[in-house]
Formats: C-alpha cells, sequence, structure tokens
C-alpha cells in the first residue's frame, strides 16, 4: 500500500496489482521452501517413477530370463548376483519397481475411489445409508486387515486382480471414515445448500462444491494409505501368497534369496542381495513418509514455536 | 445405574456384537469357495461315494444357517473342525482336529507375543513421556526421525537386518526359532530374542509416537497452564495434575499397539520359522485349508477385538470426569 498521499492516483493503485501466481509459480515457490527431507522424498519418489516406467530399457536382462548359474556372486556382468534358479536379481529389481509399485498405486487408486464416493455419499445422505455403511465399516475394521485379507486369499486364490480388489476394499474403510468425517462439516456450509437449492446434481455438488475443500487431507492419507497397503502387498509377497512368480516383485525376492543371509561371514555381498529389495520398500516408504509429512505441516498451517 | 457401568455394559454389548458378526464373516468362507470343493479336498480322482461322504461330514446337505449354529456352538466348545489336508481320494482319513494344531502354537505365540510387550511396552512410555516432556529437544527431533523410519520399515526388513548382524556376521542368537513344548524358559528365550526383538523395534516406534502424541496434547490443555501458573513444580505438573488423565491415552495405546502386535506376529513367525499360530495361517492359507484358516483368524479376530475392548473399558475406568457425574 501506498501512504503518500500527494503521489496518490486512483490509476496507480488500481494498476498496482499483484500478479496472481499460476499453480506451476506457486508449486516452485513452496519447493523452494521445502525442507531438505521433502526434497529428498520428492527425487526418491521421481526416480522410481522414472525406473518402473522406462524399466524394459534399464534393465540389462529380462524380467524372468533364467542363465544357467543359479546364486552367481556380484560380477560385472550380473551386478547384484543371480538368484535361485539364476534370474539377474538387478533387473528384478527394475522390474520390482513397475511391478511392485504399479500394483500399490492401483490398490490405492481402486480404494480411494470405493472409499472416497460412499464416503461423500453417506456425509451428504446421512440417514440409513450413512447408518449402513457406517456400521459395515466398523465390523470390517474390527478384524486386522492382513488377517481378513489371509481369509479372502484362501478363497478367491491368489491372483493380482484379487489381491488388488481385496486390499482395495479392506482399505476403502479408512479412506471411507476421513471422507465422511471431513465432509460432513463441509456439506452444512451455505454454498452447498446454494448449490443445492439451485438445481445441482449430487454428482455436481460432489465433485464442485465438496471435493475441492476436503483436498488436503486426502491427499496427505492417498500418501499414508499408499505405503500401508505397499508395506500389505509387500508382507503378503513375502509370505508366499501376494504377487505370484515369476512375475519380479520386491516381497517375494526378498523370501527367495532369504537363505543367502547364512553366507554373510564368507561374502558380505551375497549376504546384503536379500536386504536390496526389502531396501527398495522401506526407500520407498520412507520417501513417501517425509513428502506427506512436510505436505500436511504445510497444509495444515501449524507452525511448530520454537 | 451408574454411568461409568452402563457405558461399559454398552461397550461390552458392542464387542460381543462385533463378535457375532466377525465370526459369520469367517464363517461365510467356506460358503464362498467356488465350486464342489470336496473335489478340491480329495483330489481328481475322488469317487462319488467318497465325495457325498465328505460333503455330509462338512454338513453341505444342510441349510446355512444350522450349519452356523453348528460351527459357531463347536467352536465355542474347542471344536473347530477337521483339517482338509490329510485325506485322499481313497477315502483314507489321517486328517487332523484343528484344535490340535492350534493348541500347542497358540501358546507358543501367546509367549512370544508377551515377551515383546514386557521388553516394548516400559521402553516405549518412558521415550514417548520424555521426548514430549522435552518437546522439539535434539532428543525429541532423534528419537522422532529414528521411530518414523522403523515404522516406514517392513517387519522383514527389520528382521533380516537383525539377522544379518546378530546371527551372520556375529552369532549371538540363533537365527531359527525351532521351539516345542520341551523346550526350558532360559534356552526358550534365548531362542526367541530374535523375534521378540524385532517385534519391539517395530511396536515402539508406534507406542513411542503415539503416547508422545498423547502427552503432548494433554499439556497443551488449559487446565495444566492453570496448574502452571498457579506456581506447582514441573514434577508438581506431571504427577498430580497430567498423570491421571494419561492413564486413559496410554491404557488405549498399550492395548491398541498389542493389538497391532497380533498382525506383526504373522509376518515375523514366518522369518524365525517359529511354530506359532500366524505360521500356520500362512501355510494353511497357501494350501487353501479353510477349517484351519477359519479357526486361526477367529483366534485373531478375538484377541484384537478383546484388546482393544479392554483399551475402551480402561479409558473409561480411568476416566476422571465420567466417575464424577453432575
Amino acid at each position: 500500500m501506498k501512504n503518500d498521499n500527494e503521489k496518490y492516483s486512483a490509476l496507480g493503485e488500481v494498476g498496482d496489482f499483484q500478479q496472481k501466481r499460476t499453480r506451476w509459480a506457486r508449486i516452485r515457490l513452496d519447493l523452494a521452501k521445502s525442507p531438505l527431507t521433502a526434497r529428498f522424498g520428492l527425487l526418491v519418489i521421481l526416480i522410481y517413477g522414472f525406473v518402473a516406467l522406462f524399466a524394459p530399457f534399464i534393465a540389462p536382462y529380462g524380467e524372468a530370463e533364467v542363465f544357467p548359474i543359479p546364486y552367481a556372486p556380484w560380477s560385472s556382468e550380473f551386478v547384484f548376483g543371480t538368484d535361485q534358479i539364476g534370474r539377474d536379481i538387478f533387473s528384478r529389481l527394475i522390474y520390482g519397481a513397475r511391478n511392485t509399485v504399479g500394483i500399490a498405486v492401483a490398490t490405492t487408486a481402486l480404494a480411494f475411489i470405493i472409499g472416497g464416493i460412499l464416503g461423500l455419499a453417506a456425509a451428504i445422505a446421512r440417514g440409513w445409508l450413512d447408518q449402513l455403511l457406517s456400521r459395515t465399516v466398523d465390523v470390517l475394521m474390527a478384524i486386522p486387515s492382513l488377517i481378513f485379507a489371509l481369509v479372502l486369499l484362501s478363497i478367491f486364490g491368489s491372483t493380482v486382480t484379487n489381491l488388488i480388489i481385496i486390499i482395495a476394499v479392506l482399505d476403502s474403510t479408512r479412506v471411507f471414515r476421513l471422507t465422511r468425517a471431513v465432509s460432513i462439516n463441509v456439506v452444512v456450509m451455505d454454498y452447498v445448500e446454494a448449490a443445492r437449492l439451485r438445481g445441482e446434481g449430487l454428482i455436481w455438488i460432489m465433485r464442485r462444491e465438496i471435493l475441492p475443500n476436503i483436498m488436503p487431507p486426502l491427499i496427505a492419507e492417498f500418501g499414508l494409505r499408499f505405503c500401508f497397503v505397499f508395506l500389505t502387498i509387500a508382507a503378503l509377497s513375502f509370505l508366499g501368497v501376494g504377487i505370484q512368480p515369476p512375475t519380479a516383485d520386491w516381497g517375494s525376492m526378498v523370501r527367495e534369496n532369504a537363505s543367502l543371509i547364512q553366507f554373510a561371514q564368507y561374502d558380505i555381498k551375497a549376504g546384503l542381495t536379500p536386504l536390496l529389495p526389502a531396501s527398495a520398500i522401506a526407500l520407498l516408504t520412507v520417501a513417501v513418509n517425509f513428502v506427506v509429512d512436510w505436505f500436511l505441516h504445510k497444509t495444515s498451517g501449524i507452525r511448530d514455536e520454537e | 445405574m451408574h454411568p461409568v457401568l452402563k457405558t461399559i455394559l454398552e461397550r461390552i454389548a458392542l464387542g460381543v456384537a462385533t463378535l457375532f458378526v466377525v465370526s459369520l464373516v469367517i464363517f461365510s468362507a467356506i460358503e464362498l469357495l467356488p465350486g464342489d470343493f470336496s473335489q478340491v479336498i480329495l483330489g481328481q480322482a475322488a469317487t462319488q461315494a467318497n465325495m457325498a461322504a465328505i460333503s455330509k461330514e462338512l454338513g453341505l446337505d444342510q441349510p446355512p444357517h444350522l450349519r452356523y449354529i453348528q460351527w459357531i456352538a463347536g467352536a465355542v466348545q474347542g471344536d473347530l473342525g477337521t483339517s482338509f489336508s490329510g485325506r485322499n481320494a481313497s477315502g483314507v482319513d489321517r486328517s487332523r482336529e484343528v484344535v490340535d494344531l492350534i493348541a500347542p502354537r497358540l501358546s507358543n505365540t501367546l509367549f512370544l507375543a508377551s515377551m515383546t510387550a514386557i521388553i516394548a511396552v516400559p521402553i516405549s512410555l518412558i521415550l514417548g513421556v520424555t521426548s514430549a516432556l522435552y518437546r522439539n529437544s535434539i532428543y525429541d527431533r532423534s528419537v522422532n526421525t529414528a521411530t518414523l523410519t522403523t515404522i516406514s520399515f517392513p517387519e522383514f526388513f527389520v528382521a533380516y537386518i537383525l539377522i544379518l548382524t546378530l546371527s551372520s556376521l556375529w552369532p549371538i542368537f540363533p537365527s531359527l526359532a525351532n521351539v516345542d513344548a520341551d523346550t526350558v524358559l532360559s534356552e526358550r528365550i534365548y531362542k526367541s530374542a530374535l523375534p521378540a526383538l524385532t517385534l519391539t523395534l517395530v511396536i515402539v516406534a508406534h507406542m513411542m509416537r503415539m503416547t508422545r502424541a498423547a502427552i503432548i496434547n494433554l499439556l497443551a490443555s488449559p487446565y495444566i497452564q492453570m496448574a502452571r501458573l498457579s506456581g506447582a513444580s514441573q514434577s508438581e505438573v506431571i504427577i498430580k495434575h497430567a498423570l491421571p488423565n494419561a492413564w486413559a491415552p496410554i491404557a488405549t495405546v498399550i492395548a491398541f499397539n498389542l493389538a497391532y502386535l497380533v498382525v506383526g506376529v504373522v509376518v515375523v513367525e514366518v522369518v524365525f520359522v517359529y511354530p506359532g499360530v500366524g505360521q500356520l495361517m500362512v501355510d494353511a492359507v497357501s494350501t487353501r485349508d479353510i477349517p484351519v484358516v477359519q479357526g486361526c483368524a477367529l483366534i485373531f479376530a478375538i484377541t484384537y477385538i478383546l484388546l482393544n475392548l479392554l483399551a475402551d473399558i480402561i479409558g473409561i475406568i480411568t476416566n476422571p470426569r465420567l466417575l464424577h457425574p453432575k
């Protein structure tokens, strides 16, 4: 603001408006202010995404290409050696980014579509629909999801489609609770009422009035849910009831190569091999957690008192 | 009726209702099995007569609600049916009772879980309370970063790091936890050290973070501020004012995490080949031995629901506001 009265001109003040920043400019500004952990997290996520997209071009060998030497040591030919039936571990790690992360992303997205739509519907409709959905979710959440997933997998069998659907349904309960809780506060707002009186349809109100206002907690939840889903799928695959061979997957790779650990005294590289896929899982979850932490901090507006 | 008693009874009724629905869900597992699975049990070469016998034994000739009543009545009396494995096409039946399979393993799992709880609960409470008191100090931040990292690690990653370091490179503990009924206590503890340590690392992170959040939340409440302003010393504020209200959240945190332990135990048992219920369940899932899966799932679900119910009740009893109704 200009306080200098003599030089005041209406035209000047009007012309002095601030350029509204474009979305891209705002993202760049936020990034510049982000803490080191968040930048590290973003970098890791980008690298994983790149590797997953271009896996066939980066990997030196095929996903299920078998060589005659099982348990080959680390060498220039096989960077991290070969596994129990002679597949190149480095290539399988790269393809694993595509399979394991891809399946986890698909599952989380499906969980959000189911849980988000039902949560919004429950918050808008209330009444018996809300009661029915909420009580169903209560029961589903009363059983630990890994146990529930094991029961369902034993009935339907372990295929990738079943895995995605089962985990997504079980996980959508938590999305439902969050969506319902945050949108109940938004639904009673006057502008939603106005839209309703204007004659807008249910879908329009959901998408244009409510969704933009509940986005930040949902985005943060997406990150956290992704970590949870990712770890659950990795655990199931590790247990041998998740993603099935010959698909390269980090969880089952850990189990397949676990016996190498006992040779760590003679060859530390062999001992480290089973830890490679496990640390690939851990690194991504740490990275996502860092980014979510930063995002929550930024959108909630909480400032730590120093 | 006293309002506290009323709330508790309500919670118990809700818990029983949940258990009922959960048992329905687990029971319907057998309903959802695709196709004629007497053939799945007995194999391709099964004769018509043997298949009919199996269907009759499983009660498939009866309507579902009668079978549910029989199943749940059996379960209450400790009869969970017979395992699918051990049967074959010629009609020879070497299958075992599910209860006989589960019982010895259940005591192993409970032993591992209680060993973990004894180590993990004090550590995480101390870490949680101290880091809440010295908030934003270097101590708080390092504990926080360390726990955030452990939370992000899959259980088997922690397990294999421990095996690599404490069993393979420096052989202190065995990597196989093969205990049985005859193992003496000291050897049992020694053999279960690595699985217990893995579970401890995973669970301490969760418990510590939740305790810290609960205490910080409490310390921010106006009545604590009031006590501080009235000149009470730091220890007086903590012991006289904060702790009575802190028991409820802390009890909830402990019970919640013990319930979490129920799930964590599955993966850890498989890594260390520890003969517990979790490993039995995973084996049963891969062979699609439904009665065993149902039995294990029922036990896990009951434990989980009971622990959560316990947390609720402790929370109600220790809440001073409910004890002195207006």
